[in-house]
Formats: structure tokens, sequence, C-alpha cells
């Protein structure tokens, strides 16, 4: 099938079209760009919310409860949720599916997982193409949800309208590593599984770390909300406070100004992702590297010198396109 | 440009025991294919939908309730009905020779994996289906 074909039966809402133009924009390259730049222009309706928290906290869980949230309110919706590729063997395992179960059935909702590949970020460049697609297909809301994080993952800010993380009571003494990381990226700060012990202090020493923040800059001081998924309650709550985010973002022109941020920074990290891309194949630098290498473990040069000298390099041009 | 081979891999039916599933799902990441584990108790409709919306150039069921009989042909003709006639289905679990040789004849029952399969076997079985694919890529 061409791809002009497949965008034509993408356009008419075809949910089998829709999964080939992820897999498309997944292999990336010309065919993506091509794609990608047709779709672009159907783009920026949908509202982006994504979820970041560690491994184990409930993200799945949180998405599969919003989704159903989102649902009964007549709300289509597309997930895009990522876990980590192997650092070794470069495959992966993609489980998001099995707590996902409320979207059966329901054409209303799409679901596509994801791995990493490599991105170091909780949610790579790529998620945010898939979220353009799901996007340009007439999704009213994406869910994204990152991979399990731990410290300072700057980069999600950029992937949505609202961020949520989530944390568990037992993150209790991650505070202290927290601040100056995860929680300057949170629109709404979750604290999930609060029915277990030492919820109530860790949701009270948020909330007040919060409050020492200057909320000025956008008027917006960013709620500490507990749940658990067996609380119905709670999880309105949370849905509740996604919508009051939302109305708070678009009633002071906010949304507009943090999408052209968010369009800047996935500019900037495709090219780094591409460039790190072209520099990882490049067989001339394959080739420095390893004489360098011999040099450094010959204790001759240092690592800091080495990679600077491959650095310079680089730039000289000495590598060979893809 | 090409991304790893993509495997669904997913339990129907009512039997509770997933560790084959397991298994083979971390025999294939060991090999560097990306896996979407859907987990216990999913229906052939359910399975069908996930290939769709994940796009797995495989499916793979395990089955040891004894209705392997009736689940993979239902699978494999959902399958087809949703347009994914070109998707491999295979499956492991308990199945005796006799069913399964009645099995091996549906188009697009790609192969079928008993007890005591090695997982080298079954990740080598699956890694050949796409062996062209990697070479002209």
């Amino acid at each position: 099938m061409s791809s002009n074909d497949l965008i034509q039966r993408f356009l008419a809402g075809e949910v089998l079209a829709a999964a080939r133009v992820l897999s498309v924009v997944e292999r990336g390259g010309d065919e993506a760009e091509r794609v990608l730049d047709a779709l672009f222009p159907r783009t920026g309706r949908a509202y982006r919310v994504a979820v970041t928290g560690a491994g184990g906290a409930g993200k799945s869980t949180l998405a599969n409860a919003l989704t159903r949230r989102f649902r009964e309110q007549g709300v289509t919706v597309g997930v895009v949720a990522e876990d980590p590729s192997s650092p070794f063997s470069g495959g992966a395992v993609l489980g998001d599916r099995v707590r996902m179960t409320n979207a059966v059935g329901d054409p209303g909702v799409f679901v596509r997982s994801i791995a990493s590949r490599g991105s170091e970020s909780g949610l790579s460049a790529l998620a945010c193409e898939l979220a353009d697609v799901l996007d340009a297909f007439g999704r009213d809301v994406i869910l994204l949800e990152s991979m399990g994080v731990g410290q300072v993952e700057t980069q999600i800010r950029f992937t949505a309208d609202t961020v949520i993380v989530v944390l568990t009571p037992e993150g209790g003494d991650e505070v202290q590593s927290l601040k100056a990381g995860l929680l300057e990226v949170a629109d709404v700060i979750v604290v999930n599984k609060s029915d277990r012990p030492g919820a109530d202090e860790f949701a009270a020493d948020l909330t007040a770390m919060v409050g020492l923040r200057d909320a000025s800059a956008d008027g917006w001081t960013v709620p500490v909300v507990s749940t658990t998924a067996r609380s119905d309650e709670t999880l309105g709550v949370l849905a509740d406070t996604i919508a009051r985010h939302r109305a708070h973002i678009d009633a002071n022109g906010r949304r507009d100004a943090r999408r052209r941020d968010a369009l800047r920074a996935r500019i900037r990290l495709l090219l780094e992702e591409d460039l790190r891309a072209s520099a990882r194949q490049s067989a001339t630098l394959r080739e420095r590297f390893d004489g360098i290498f011999e040099r450094v473990a010959a204790g001759s040069i240092s690592p800091y010198r080495a990679a600077r000298e491959l650095g310079e390099f680089l730039k000289a041009g000495g590598h060979s396109p893809r | 440009m090409n991304r790893p081979i993509k495997v669904l891999i997913a339990k129907p039916g009512l039997d509770g025991h997933d560790r084959g599933a397991k298994v083979i799902a971390n025999a294939l990441r060991d090999a560097g294919m990306e896996v979407v584990y859907t987990g216990l108790h999913q229906t052939p409709e359910m399975i069908v939908e996930a290939a769709v919306q994940e796009d797995v150039d495989v499916v793979s069921v395990s089955i040891l309730s004894g209705a392997h009989m009736t689940l993979i042909p239902r699978i494999r003709d959902l399958m087809n009905r949703a347009g994914l006639g070109e998707v491999r289905l295979i499956a492991g679990g308990i199945i005796p020779d006799a069913d399964a040789a009645v099995l091996k004849q549906l188009p697009g029952v790609a192969a079928l994996f008993g007890p005591g399969t090695r997982t080298q076997d079954a990740v080598a079985f699956i890694a050949g289906l796409f062996r062209d694919r990697a070479a002209h890529t």
C-alpha cells in the first residue's frame, strides 16, 4: 500500500490504517517524514496528558481509570504507553496493556505500546510523534504513559498539556532527590496507593514542599491528590483536577505558550537523537574510536581527552553520512 | 529503517498458568524482539483488537486449558476478518498431537509448540519468519 492510500484510509477513520501509520512513524526515515508532514497540520486539537512516575507506582492503573472516566463523558482516548528496551538485547516486554482492561472492545479507545529503544527520557521523541498521529486521527484526549522514571525527567514537561507525577507512600525518602527533579515538571502530583501506611503524612509533606514554590509565574499551585484504584471517589478527584488544570492553562493563554516551548524542545531532542544515531553508525568514527580507546586503555591519555578528540573529529565532518 | 520484530503474547481462555507465556516473552526479549504481553483471561476479540492496535508481526497464544480447538480457529478467523491475514499465528501449550495435526492445516497457523520446546527453537522459528525482511532494510 502506498503512503497516500494509507493516509486516505487513515483519514477515513480506519483503525487498522492508524495502526500501520504508527508503525511507519516507528520505523522512521523518509516515509515517516512524509506521513508526519502530511498529518502535522491536523494536530493540535487533542488534549495531552502525561502520566509519569517510578516503576510500579500505578501509572497504567491510573491511565486505565482515567480512560474510563473520559469515555463516560463521551471523550475518545488515545494511549501511548512506553516501556524500557533492554540496553543489552534491544528487546522489550511491553506490559501496559495488562492493566488497560477498561478499554477492551471500545472503538473510542486506541492503545499503542512502544519500547524506549535507547531513549533516555521517560517519554521518547517517538512517543510525541505517535501522539501526533493519534491526535490527527481525531482522538480527543491523548494519554502518554511514561516508563518508570527516577529523578530528573524534564523532557516530560514538553510532551503534554498536563503532566501528572505519580508517587507512592513508600517514596517518602525519595523526596529529597525529587525536589530538584520530577516534582518540578508536575502540574498535578498524585500519591497513589494512598490506603497504605504513611500516605497522609507523605501527601502533607509534598503539599508543604509544593507550597514553598512560587506559584506566581503561572498562577497554578500544584495540587497533591491522594488516590487508590479501589476508590472511584479519589479517581474522580484526579479527573476533576486535570480538568481544572486544563481550564487554567486555557484561560490565561498558557496552553499556546507551552506548546511552543514543547515544539522547540521536541525539535531539539529529535536533532540530538539524529546526531547521536549518525555518530553511532559512522564506521570511520568507530575506527577512530577503537584506536583512541587503546591509547586510553594503555594509560597514555585520559578518557576526557579521548572524547574531546573524537568530538573534534566529528565537528570537522570526519564521519561518513548514513 | 526498521523496528524490531514485534510479537503479541496472550493467554486466551480461562486457565491461569502463564509461566510458559512469561518464559517465552523473556526469551524473545533477550533475542531483541519487542513483546506486547496482554496478561491472562483474554477473549479472542481482545487478542485481535490488541494485535490490530499494536500492529504486531506475530500473534502468539498460550493455551493449557484444552480449549485450543475452539480458540485457535476462532482467533485466526477474527484476525483474517480484521485485516490481519498476513500476520502469523503461533500457539504453545498442551496440544495433543492429533489436534495439532488438524490445527496445522489452518492457513496462517505457523507453528505449535508443545511441552519440552527449547526456547531457542521458538525464538529461532520466529526470527526465521522475518529473515528476508531484515535483509532488505
